[in-house]
């Protein structure tokens, strides 16, 4: 319908499989240090409750300079996974998909502790008279509790994943097929002659998918919400 | 047979408590604030003594001397809370359920429907919490506790937050309860009337003290809220 090119295509497809993988890592560390700063006092909790936030406040070309010098092939935690586990971010676009989780991270972890925070702590201890041990209390009542705002967590993660732009292309660049996702292609096509048109195609695309993921996480919300409602 | 033998100070108020309880029901009664949620409390392990010990039967719960502590879903003791806490998102079956799984337990649907019958609430197992009653909600407690099979219950005023219509709907319940399963139960309550129709002993409590214990004698005359 929108008569998309193969480019275009392509960008399309990175965007998305970036920010699925993204989100689907930053999940579980979301929810950890969500319950560590909604539950635990701990000596240094401002400084970690800082970090998280930090890149949502630095600018974006700063967190990507950061990311390469420390991911990078030849930055200190980069050389290592590359030695030990193969695994390299450089350029490729798991490095993308890295720079995506980390802008990503803040908006998760807020509505995560949130709704940590506002769980009836009671319920957890008549789990626990009923024989759940911590880790089963957690799995069986405070996830679930928790859930609407796991969900709202991972769609926040998600749509900023889909949006991200500075902090990707100067850790990874902006290479077609590998780590141009659709912000970085509409970025290029506007600096070259006739572009704009095949921009406005991504930038409809881009409308969409915001919205699809805005509209989806307000039904999953809903659903979740209706369970403790009833029927 | 429980032995309670504890003392936990908090804040300025100190609770000391030094009682025993056979099989039965053990009413721990006085009036409110005299510290009866924390000594269930610390029956059940939510909250840790500064001192001394419990015991139940041959078990040791808690020995501040010797550094045993029991965790609560080790202890095997069912708890009715006085605002029922029941999982809102779990259905009524599954809050019923609840107590057998985490215990690893075996499915027994004799049992489960020995005490479906008991407390009448075959009706409502497809239910959400949300969709209960006051009364219908604290059978369903009282039914999930029993489940989880414990050694010992404890009800913590369980028709306090109920009106007096409710009332009379959940003590017939209590009754059968005390006379059908054999487990023994402590019983919180400030209400004599209540107390003189479930309990067959009573440990008074005031500011924190056991100030008597013995048989229902210790009642004073019914008070004037009698709930038939």
């Amino acid at each position: 319908m929108l008569n998309l090119s193969p480019e275009e295509w392509t960008a399309i497809e990175l965007s998305l499989r970036i920010s699925i993988v993204a989100t689907a890592f930053a999940l579980p560390f979301g929810i950890a240090i969500g319950w560590l700063l909604a539950r635990k006092d701990f000596w240094g909790k401002t400084l970690l409750d800082g970090i998280v936030y930090l890149p949502l406040v630095l600018p974006p070309v700063v967190t990507g300079y950061l990311l390469l010098i420390s991911f990078g092939r030849r930055g200190l935690i980069g050389a290592f996974l590359a030695e030990y586990f193969g695994i390299v971010f450089s350029f490729r676009w798991t490095g993308a998909a890295l720079s995506c989780g980390i802008m990503g991270f803040p908006l998760m972890v807020r509505p995560i502790r949130l709704a940590l925070e506002a769980i009836d702590r009671r319920l957890e201890d008549a789990a626990s008279t009923l024989g759940a041990g911590r880790f089963w209390v957690f799995l069986t009542i405070t996830l679930p509790l928790a859930l609407p705002g796991v969900i709202a967590g991972a769609v926040m993660c998600f749509a900023r994943a889909l949006g991200e732009f500075g902090a990707t292309i100067t850790f990874v660049s902006n290479i077609p097929g590998e780590t141009q996702t659709i912000s970085a292609a509409i970025y290029t096509l506007l600096q070259v002659p006739d572009g704009e048109a095949a921009a406005g195609r991504l930038v409809l695309v881009a409308i969409a998918l915001a919205l699809a993921a805005l509209i989806a996480s307000e039904w999953f919300a809903r659903r979740a919400g209706m369970r403790f409602q009833g029927e | 047979m429980l032995a309670v033998d504890v003392e936990k100070s908090l804040g300025a108020f100190k609770v000391a408590a030094c009682f025993k309880a056979a099989g039965g029901v053990t009413a721990l009664f006085g009036p409110s604030g005299a510290g009866k949620t924390t000594v269930i409390n610390m029956i059940v392990g939510l909250i840790v003594p500064d001192r001394g010990s419990i015991a139940l039967d041959d078990t040791v719960l808690f020995d501040a001397a010797s550094g045993v502590n029991i965790p609560p879903n080790r202890r095997r003791i069912g708890y009715v809370f006085q605002d029922g806490r029941l999982f809102p998102h779990l259905s009524v079956r599954q809050n019923l359920d609840y107590g057998r799984r985490m215990s690893g337990h075996p499915r027994d649907p004799e049992n489960f429907a020995r005490i479906v019958e008991l407390l009448d609430i075959g009706e409502l197992l497809e239910r959400r919490p949300r969709r209960l009653s006051g009364g219908e909600r604290q059978r369903i407690a009282i039914g999930r506790a029993l489940l989880m099979r414990p050694r010992l219950l404890l009800l913590d005023e369980p028709l306090a937050s109920l009106d007096a219509g409710h009332k009379r709907e959940i003590l017939p319940y209590l009754v059968r309860l005390r006379d059908e399963s054999r487990v023994p139960m402590v019983y919180v309550s400030h209400t004599s009337a209540e107390v003189r129709r479930i309990a067959t002993n009573v440990v008074r409590l005031d500011a924190g003290r056991v100030t008597a214990s013995g048989g229902l004698e210790l009642l004073e005359e019914p008070d004037t809220d009698s709930i038939g």
